[in-house]
C-alpha cells in the first residue's frame, strides 16, 4: 500500500519503529540479564554498577544449581507431565470437539455452552478439596496428582470444535460413512488428519501451561523426588536468597528447554492463534 | 389401506435408507456422549465436587488434625467483620489489576495497530519478540523482577539514580511492591493480548474501510466506527481474562513479597491468603469461605467488566 506523500522516513514511521524498537528490548532484555547476573560471580552481582556483560562464571554457578536441588530430575519430571498432559489432551479434546461438532445427540448444544461457562470457575476454588481427593487416591508426591486432573479441559474441547466445525464438511463426513466407517473411524481417519495444525497450537499451549504451572504442583509434591522445574526454581530461591548469580543461573537454565519448543515452532503457534481467535 | 400406502411412501419405515439414519442417531447418540465423557468425568471428579464440597466445609471449623465442627455461617461473618487482613488483601488485589490491566491491554492495543500497518517491516521478528515473555514461567518472572526491583543493586535503582532519583526500596514499601508486582504481569501478557488484538484487526474486511473512504469518513472516524466496533468482542474477552487472571494473581506476590505477602502485608492478594490460610494454618474451613468469597468476587467483577465493555459500542 503506498500512499503518495508519505516518505520513508515520515515522524509517524519513526516513532512508530522507535516504540517497537523499545517494547522489543523490553521484552527480551530480562531474558538477556538472567544469562548475564547468572554467569557472575556473586560478589560481582552485588556492586554497583550492576553487570552489563556475560561472565565467566556460568559453569561453576550451574554447578552450584545441581549441588542445591534435584535439577535433571525437576527437568525430566516436568518433560513427562507435560508429555503425557499434552497427548492426553490432545485426543480427548479433539475426540469430544469431534462430537460436538460432527455428531447429532440430544442436549448437544446446552452440554457444550455448559463445558464453556466451566471456563469461568477459578481453579482454586476447589483447591481443598482437590488436595483431599488427591491425598485420598494416595498421589500425594506422585506425578499422577497433576496428570490425571489436567487430561482434559473446557478451553480445548471449544478450541477443536471450533476448528473441526469450521474447516470439515459434513459432504466428507456422509461419503465416509456410505463408504461404511464408524464414528471413530472417522474421527481417527477422516477428522484427525485435517486438524494439525489446530493440535499443533492446542498442544504447544497445554505444554507450556503445564510446564509452567505452580499452584496446583506446589500444593501436591512436597517430595523434593517429584518436584517439577518450577517448584524447584522456587525452592531455589527460597533456600539461598542471597546468591543471586546462582539463583538466575538456575533460571535460565530451565527457561532454555521451553525457549527452544518454542522457537521451534513458533510460526506454527503465532499462525495457528491468530486463525483461531479470527474464527470466533 | 390406501392411506397406509401413502404414508409408507412417505415415510417408508423398512426401506433401508430409514433403517440406516436410525442406527445412525443411535449410533451418534452413543458415540457422542461416550467422546464426550472424559471431560465430564474429570470435571465432575475434580471440578463440580470440590466446589461443592468446599462450600460445605466452609460452613465449618477444621483443621485437618481435629475434628469438624458445624458453625454455620461464622466463617463468613468472620471474614467479612472481623479480618483485616482479608480487606488488605482484597486491596492488594484489586490495586494490582488495576495497575498492571489498564496500561497493559492499552499498550497492547497500540501495538496491534502497528503491528497491522502496512509499513511495517520484519512483523514475524516482532510478533515473535513480543510473545515471547509470555513462555516464560511466573516463578522465572517473579526472579528476574526480583532481582531487577532490587533495592541496593537492583538495575532500576541504577537507571533511576541517573535521573538524581533517590533508590526507592522495592519490596518494602506499599506502592513499590505493586508496581514490581504489576509490571511482571504487563511483561508477561502485553505480547499475548496483543497478538490476540491483531487476530481481531486482521479479520476486519477490508472493503469496509473502502467503503468509509469514498463516504469521505477521516481516519478518526474509521477507528471509531469501525476498528473499535469490529474488534469489540476481542477486548471484551481481553478484560475479562485479565479480570480472571488478576483476581486470581498468586506465584508473582509469593515470590517477590515472602509467604505472609510481606511485613504490612502489601503483598498479599486473595489467592496467597487462601494458599496461606489452607496450607500454612491448616484452617481448612476458614479457607474454603476465602475460596467461595473469592469465586463470587470474580464472577460479579466479570459481570460488571462484561458491561462496562459493552458499552463502548454506545459511544457510536
Amino acid at each position: 500500500m503506498k500512499e503518495v506523500g508519505v516518505k520513508w522516513y515520515s515522524p509517524g514511521k519513526i516513532i512508530t519503529y522507535l516504540l517497537l524498537i523499545i517494547i522489543t528490548f523490553l521484552s527480551i532484555f530480562p531474558f538477556y540479564w538472567m544469562f548475564v547476573i547468572g554467569s557472575h560471580h556473586t560478589s560481582a552481582v552485588n556492586k554497583f554498577p550492576p553487570a552489563m556483560l556475560p561472565g565467566a562464571n556460568f559453569f561453576e554457578n550451574a554447578g552450584k544449581v545441581f549441588d542445591n536441588i534435584q535439577f535433571f530430575q525437576a527437568i525430566i519430571n516436568s518433560v513427562i507431565a507435560s508429555t503425557a498432559i499434552t497427548a492426553a489432551v490432545l485426543f480427548f479434546c479433539s475426540l469430544s470437539g469431534f462430537a460436538f461438532a460432527k455428531l447429532n445427540f440430544k442436549w448437544k448444544n446446552g452440554l457444550f455452552v455448559f463445558i464453556i461457562a466451566t471456563m469461568m470457575v477459578p481453579s482454586q476454588l476447589g483447591l481443598i478439596p482437590s488436595y483431599m481427593i488427591i491425598s485420598k487416591l494416595g498421589w500425594i508426591n506422585s506425578l499422577n496428582a497433576i496428570i490425571v486432573p489436567a487430561m482434559v479441559n473446557a478451553f480445548g474441547v471449544f478450541w477443536m470444535r471450533q476448528y473441526i466445525m469450521a474447516t470439515i464438511p459434513n459432504e466428507l463426513m456422509d461419503a465416509g460413512r456410505i463408504d461404511g466407517c464408524s464414528n471413530f473411524r472417522l474421527y481417527w481417519s477422516v477428522v484427525l488428519p485435517s486438524v494439525r495444525p489446530a493440535m499443533a497450537t492446542l498442544g504447544l499451549i497445554t505444554f507450556m501451561n503445564v510446564w509452567n504451572d505452580f499452584l496446583w504442583p506446589l500444593v501436591v509434591l512436597k517430595d523434593r523426588s517429584v518436584h517439577t522445574i518450577q517448584i524447584a526454581l522456587r525452592t531455589l530461591n527460597g533456600a539461598y536468597y542471597q546468591d543471586f548469580a546462582m539463583i538466575l543461573a538456575g533460571t535460565f537454565m530451565a527457561t532454555v528447554p521451553i525457549l527452544i519448543v518454542f522457537l521451534m515452532f513458533s510460526k506454527q503457534f503465532i499462525s495457528g492463534l491468530t486463525e483461531g481467535s479470527v474464527k470466533n | 389401506m390406501s392411506s397406509n400406502v401413502n404414508l409408507n411412501k412417505q415415510q417408508p419405515a423398512n426401506s433401508p435408507s430409514y433403517k440406516k439414519t436410525w442406527k445412525q442417531s443411535t449410533k451418534d447418540h452413543i458415540s457422542g456422549y461416550l467422546y464426550i465423557s472424559p471431560f465430564f468425568i474429570i470435571f465432575g471428579v475434580f471440578g463440580v465436587f470440590p466446589i461443592i464440597f468446599t462450600a460445605w466445609i466452609s460452613f465449618h471449623k477444621w483443621n485437618i488434625l481435629g475434628t469438624k465442627e458445624f458453625v454455620g455461617l461464622r466463617n463468613y461473618q468472620l471474614l467479612f467483620t472481623d479480618d483485616p487482613l482479608f480487606w488488605k488483601a482484597l486491596g492488594n488485589t484489586f490495586s494490582i489489576w488495576f495497575i498492571s490491566t489498564l496500561p497493559q491491554l492499552f499498550l497492547a492495543l497500540i501495538l496491534a495497530f502497528i503491528l497491522n500497518s502496512a509499513f511495517v517491516k520484519g512483523k514475524q521478528f516482532f510478533r515473535l519478540a513480543v510473545f515471547l515473555p509470555n513462555i516464560t514461567s511466573v516463578v522465572a518472572v517473579a526472579i528476574i523482577f526480583g532481582a531487577i526491583f532490587g533495592q541496593q543493586y537492583g538495575i532500576l535503582n541504577y537507571l533511576l539514580s541517573f535521573f538524581g532519583i533517590e533508590p526507592i526500596n522495592w519490596q518494602g514499601t506499599y506502592w513499590g511492591t505493586h508496581l514490581a508486582i504489576s509490571s511482571m504481569v504487563m511483561w508477561r501478557w502485553t505480547g499475548y493480548n496483543a497478538i490476540i488484538y491483531l487476530a481481531a484487526l486482521q479479520s476486519i474486511p477490508k472493503d469496509l474501510y473502502e467503503a468509509a473512504r469514498i463516504d469521505g469518513a477521516s481516519k478518526a472516524q474509521q477507528l471509531f466506527h469501525i476498528t473499535i466496533p469490529m474488534i469489540r468482542p476481542m477486548i471484551i474477552f481481553t478484560v475479562i481474562l485479565s479480570t480472571i487472571g488478576g483476581m486470581q494473581i498468586f506465584a508473582e506476590p509469593l515470590m517477590f513479597s515472602g509467604p505472609g505477602g510481606g511485613a504490612m502485608d502489601q503483598g498479599l492478594t486473595m489467592t496467597l491468603y487462601l494458599y496461606e490460610e489452607a496450607f500454612t494454618r491448616n484452617s481448612f474451613g476458614y479457607a474454603s469461605a476465602i475460596a467461595w468469597v473469592l469465586f463470587l468476587i470474580i464472577v460479579l467483577f466479570s459481570l460488571v467488566n462484561l458491561f462496562v465493555t459493552r458499552r463502548i459500542k454506545s459511544a457510536e
